[in-house]
């Protein structure tokens, strides 16, 4: 586990099988059936940053309405995080391109 | 009618699986789609597969949760169920489709539209701080993933969703910093009459606030958000109270709803026109009791046309699917559709009677501050749509939307529209519904890039 605090709080369903992802080229956990979304947020607390400069987002509707969640992998692939699963070896970017 | 090409049913929530039933068990094999992985809707949303907690997480709705998937279940070698679909565009006729990143597209002869509801938001400044949050969003947080969207939440906004969810924070293990409703609790005692025809779902509705308040969690009714705090994550909210005197909880995560309001764009594509929902302050597709609209082989059912709750929904669903078969002239059982829709009425008068009782605050709405942010998609703040609507002299929503871009973003006005148009109008001095409506354009949800590469090359 990373020492970043994290946003979300898991409080159930914790059995789950863990997945073996990472966030930005750093290894992350997050467990079987987690969106994209929770597995940014049980690790950090920010999703992407706003196309306007004005800070750090975390996401707001988490049903695939208000698209402030979209994020990108490695591969250069768009993805909206609320409505995505993880997948072992998944490989998130919160920003466009490789700093 | 063999000829006829197979119904198509958009949304699997309480109000399309009630749809797809009815025609099923008339011998018809619908096309049942959603975006969603699986069926029931938002209310019923099923976990992802390895949740172990099964139907507990439904509550006081379990028995009806798990009707819903068992009937949705019993139905699936029978219908042609296409999950993880989304519709992002309709022309007369015709059904646009994305999945995994592959757009199709469909011929349709029939149509339900059973697309659900969103949250409705009232932006407080601070809104876009990492850790406010969608009160339903919230929901399915914990429902579905199995987590609560802070250490610390605060609830804030009106509405019987606002103390369930908070209710549901605190039973799941959860702290609830604070329970912040705009609306007096005057104002709902006013409604309880009406109110009472709620039955058991009134009954519950007690019981949550009841619970919150014998464990001591902090409840203020009547109150005026003031602003939310923190700068990389929330760190407090603040809000004035009745009496005038300013309150503040630390927290990390908040909450915001205000109601909720319809999924309409597909219904918008399609042509049905829209109409004013003065006691909700809200834009619903028109439909009549049976769900049938002006518009030949479009049938609305459920939250997406008039926000109602997930019975009504059900009971929306069976009568659209009955209204549609009646206009393919198979016969339908009258006494129960006379039965459904003294149900539905019965709702319909429930329903009211909450909207009453937890009115949108459109005054609070229409005061936004300048700064605050009104559209996160496009950064547009309250002040630029006054400009806007003064200097621009636009009188009509969608004139104010091409000026200020508000409601133009990757949303398509789904979070910002309802304050935008309260905004605007203020500003003008007009009555809310007489700026319109805000138009749905293709595509109402945002393509994969892929899926829009692909479309291009064609
Ligand atoms: C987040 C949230 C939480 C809620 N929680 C509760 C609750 O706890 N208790 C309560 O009484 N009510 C709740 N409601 C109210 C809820 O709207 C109704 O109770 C009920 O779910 C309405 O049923 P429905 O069938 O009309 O729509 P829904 O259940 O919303 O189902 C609509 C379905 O349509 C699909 N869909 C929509 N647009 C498209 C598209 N373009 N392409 C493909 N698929 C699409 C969606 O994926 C969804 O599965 C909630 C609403 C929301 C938004
Ligand atoms: S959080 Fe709104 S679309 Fe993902």
């Amino acid at each position: 586990m990373s020492a970043t605090p994290a946003q979300f709080r898991r409080v159930a369903e914790t059995a789950r099988p863990r997945v073996a992802i990472t966030i930005d080229g750093a290894p992350a956990s997050a467990l079987a059936g987690d969106t994209v979304l929770t597995a940014l947020l049980v690790n950090g607390r920010r999703v992407r940053h706003s196309d306007f400069g004005d800070g750090p987002r975390a996401g707001f509707c988490l049903m695939g309405a208000c698209q402030d969640c979209w994020v990108w992998t490695e591969a250069g692939e768009r993805l909206r995080a609320c409505t995505t699963y993880v997948a072992d070896g998944l490989a998130i970017r919160t920003t466009p391109e490789a700093p | 009618m063999s000829a006829a090409p197979p119904p198509v049913i958009v949304g699997a929530g309480p109000a399309g699986v009630r749809a797809a039933s009815v025609l099923v068990a008339a011998g018809l094999r619908p096309i049942v789609i959603d975006e969603a992985p699986a069926s029931g809707g938002q209310i019923y949303r099923r976990a992802p597969a390895g949740f172990m907690r099964g139907a507990a997480v439904y509550g006081s709705e379990a028995a009806k949760a798990t009707a819903i998937h068992r009937t949705f279940d019993s139905l699936v070698d029978r219908i042609d169920y296409r999950p993880q679909t989304t519709v992002w565009n309709l022309r007369p006729g015709r059904l646009y489709t994305v999945r995994d990143g592959v757009c199709d597209e469909l011929t349709f002869g029939d149509i339900v539209l059973a697309t659900g509801a969103m949250d409705r938001i009232v932006p407080i400044p601070g809104w876009t701080i990492p850790g406010v949050y969608a009160l339903g969003g919230a929901q399915i947080s914990l429902k579905a993933q199995g987590c609560v969207v802070g250490a610390r939440t605060a609830f804030v906004g009106t509405g019987p969703l606002l103390w369930l969810v908070a209710y549901q924070y605190l039973k799941a293990g959860g702290t609830v910093a604070a329970v912040v409703d705009t609306t007096p609790f005057a104002t709902k005692a006013r409604q309880l009459f009406g109110l009472l025809r709620g039955g058991k779902t009134f009954i519950n509705g007690l019981r949550y606030v009841a619970t919150l308040r014998l464990k001591g969690v902090r409840i203020t009714e009547g109150a005026i958000p003031v602003t939310i705090v923190g700068s990389t994550h929330v760190t407090a909210l603040r809000w004035r109270e009745a009496s005038g005197r300013e309150g503040s909880v630390d927290c990390d995560a908040v909450a915001i709803g205000f109601g909720l309001k319809p999924e309409s764009q597909l219904a918008d594509l399609a042509g049905v026109a829209m109409r004013w929902n003065d006691g909700q302050r809200v834009w619903e597709a028109a439909r009549d009791r049976d769900g049938r609209t002006a518009v030949e082989g479009v049938y609305l059912a459920g939250d997406g046309s008039a926000i109602a709750g997930a019975d009504a929904a059900e009971i929306d669903g069976a009568l659209a699917a009955y209204a549609l078969l009646a206009d393919r002239r198979v016969t339908v059982p009258e006494a129960a559709v006379a039965e459904l829709r003294t149900r539905r009425a019965r709702l319909t008068r429930f329903r009211e009677a909450l909207d009453a009782a937890f009115p949108f605050p459109a005054a609070l709405a229409a005061a936004t501050a300048d700064d605050t942010l009104v559209c996160r998609c496009e950064a547009v703040n309250a002040g630029e749509l006054r400009a806007a609507a003064r200097d621009l002299d636009a009188r009509e929503v969608n004139r104010a939307k091409a000026f200020s871009r508000v409601g133009m973003g990757r949303c398509q006005g789904r979070v910002c529209g309802p304050v935008a148009v309260e905004i605007l109008a203020a500003a003008l001095g007009m009555p809310t519904q007489a700026l319109g409506a805000l138009r749905a354009q293709p595509p109402i949800k945002p393509l994969p890039m892929t899926a829009a590469v692909r479309l291009a090359a064609e």
